[in-house]
């Protein structure tokens, strides 16, 4: 779908967040960018979505073209909703930025609502929703543009442990169901060895990709307690220590 | 008993006040009690009351132009950087004048003193609505900006459906704070005004009073001033209140 090359960031004051960075994300992959904080992975996220520009290397999409708006969708850290506007209002947005009529896309909004299980609630506003079920506002407002590709920026790392577990099976139930390309950031090592099919560590200062870890663990409820997880686990820490070497934790 | 505190106080206030000159025996041309007061009023209630008029009806425009010239600014800024750079620290100098230094000015150069008293009070109530609007507008969180770019939002989609809804808190803000400074500055520039003969507000009614030694009316028409000043703050202050409420944020 498309290969990093060699991408290099360099921030004004003169931190360098990026550094020759080499990936290549096939189609309906799930990848999860893991590492401690300040390794680049957020930043990669902002160069592959076009929010932020390398200053070496290139972004290439397969067919050469950078894909339409709608094609990629975004989730943020916090669920970053309207406050002022419903979970329909907040889930029909990215459709009216492209100019859809209300009316034609509301099944789309209705339909994308009830995918994240929030149909009852598509008139509440942010403020009437819980932490979890405004992720999942965000998360709808991701999905219904049907996007190809779906970048999520540790967006379950401010939620309690419950409702992240849910939410983390219930994104994996979505991916197999939409078969879209999912790259995930997150800091924790638990989180990625559930949800992804790819590892990618990222070692800070600057951020480099260490090391990639492929998984076949076809994660659901009881993934947790098993030993095939557990294992993956420890694998992943072992390699994230050798990784970061004198950093390590 | 809480909420009838500030009315019993207020009865409690009147009381001692009305106490306090009767038992001591001040002249009322010095101090007179609240019952002396209200009876200059009731003497020509049609007379404060117009004045009273002309005074609001000064404050509401001045308040509406510096509503329009503030958040008009304020756009201009945000669509602008060279504006911003621009303009900046020069409506600092609006803010930092005393009206009262630059009234007599307006007056002699404008001449119709309504339009002079306006533009001295919209000179005062511009700044807050102003500089709050242009924070809110500011205020829209980095990662909704980021979600309107990555759906290649124009400009006018982003201040449609973004930027003026999250400024709108902002503004109500400073729209109260402006509307007691157009009253402030109403008042001050009328006094200006009225010494060079102009008869209409409430402010000339307190000066042509003072130079008479009717002292009652004076504090009859001070009365007046002040319940205006704040019913106009209590005014805004529901009417921000219900537009909050219709966006389900108060």
């Amino acid at each position: 779908m498309l290969t990093l090359d060699r991408l290099g960031r360099r921030f004004p004051n003169g931190t360098e967040a990026l550094h020759d960075a080499s990936l290549r994300i096939g189609q309906g992959d799930f990848l999860a960018l893991l590492g401690p904080s300040g390794c680049g992975k957020s930043t990669l996220l902002r160069l592959i979505a076009g929010l932020d520009r390398p200053d070496q290397g290139r972004v290439a999409w397969d067919g050469g073209a950078a894909p339409a708006p709608g094609e990629i969708g975004f989730v943020f850290q916090e669920a970053t909703l309207l406050p002022w506007a419903t979970a329909t209002d907040n889930v029909f947005l990215p459709l009216r930025l492209r100019g859809r009529r209300r009316r034609a896309a509301e099944a789309d909004v209705q339909a994308a609502l009830a995918r994240v299980g929030l149909a009852r609630f598509a008139q509440s506003r942010p403020r009437e929703l819980s932490g979890g079920m405004r992720m999942r506002v965000s998360i709808a407002r991701a999905l219904v543009t049907r996007p190809r590709l779906l970048l999520m920026d540790e967006p379950f790392a401010a939620l309690d442990e419950f409702t992240r577990f849910r939410l983390q099976e219930d994104l994996l139930a979505l991916w197999r169901e939409l078969g879209c390309t999912v790259v995930f950031v997150t800091h924790s090592i638990y989180e990625a060895c559930f949800l992804a099919r790819r590892i990618v560590l990222m070692t800070p200062r600057p951020g480099r990709i260490a090391a990639e870890i492929p998984s076949r663990l076809e994660a659901g409820p009881e993934t947790r307690l098993s030993s095939a997880y557990t294992a993956l686990v420890a694998r992943v820490t072992h390699t994230m220590r050798a990784a970061l070497g004198e950093q390590a934790i | 008993m809480i909420r009838l505190a500030p009315y019993l106080f207020a009865v409690l206030f009147l009381v001692l006040w009305e106490a306090a000159v009767r038992l001591s025996g001040v002249p009322e041309y010095l101090v007179p009690g609240p019952i002396a007061i209200a009876g200059a009023f009731l003497a020509d209630p049609k007379l404060l009351l117009s004045s009273l008029a002309a005074t609001i009806g000064v404050t509401a425009t001045a308040l509406s132009a510096s509503v329009l010239l503030g958040v008009a600014l304020a756009l201009v800024m945000q669509a602008s950087p060279l504006a911003r750079a621009a303009f900046r620290p020069w409506t600092v100098v609006l803010q930092v004048t005393p009206i009262v230094a630059i009234a007599p000015l307006v007056v002699v150069w404008v001449g119709d003193p309504f339009t002079s008293v306006v533009i001295c009070a919209t000179i005062i109530a511009f700044f807050p609505v102003f500089s709050a609007t242009s924070a809110g507008l500011e205020a829209a969180p980095a990662d909704l900006v980021d979600l309107f770019r990555l759906n290649r939002a124009g400009r006018w989609d982003t201040l449609r459906l973004l930027r003026l809804p999250a400024a709108l808190p902002y503004f109500l803000a400073g729209l109260r704070i402006s509307g007691g400074l157009a009253l402030v500055g109403t008042v001050s520039a009328e006094i200006v005004a009225g010494s060079g003969g102009v008869a209409s507000g409430l402010a000339y009614r307190i000066l042509e009073a003072g130079y008479r030694l009717q002292v009652p009316r004076m504090f009859a028409a001070l009365v007046l001033l002040s319940a205006s000043g704040v019913a106009i703050n209590a005014a805004l202050g529901a009417l921000g209140r219900a537009l909050l409420r219709r966006r389900g944020e108060a």
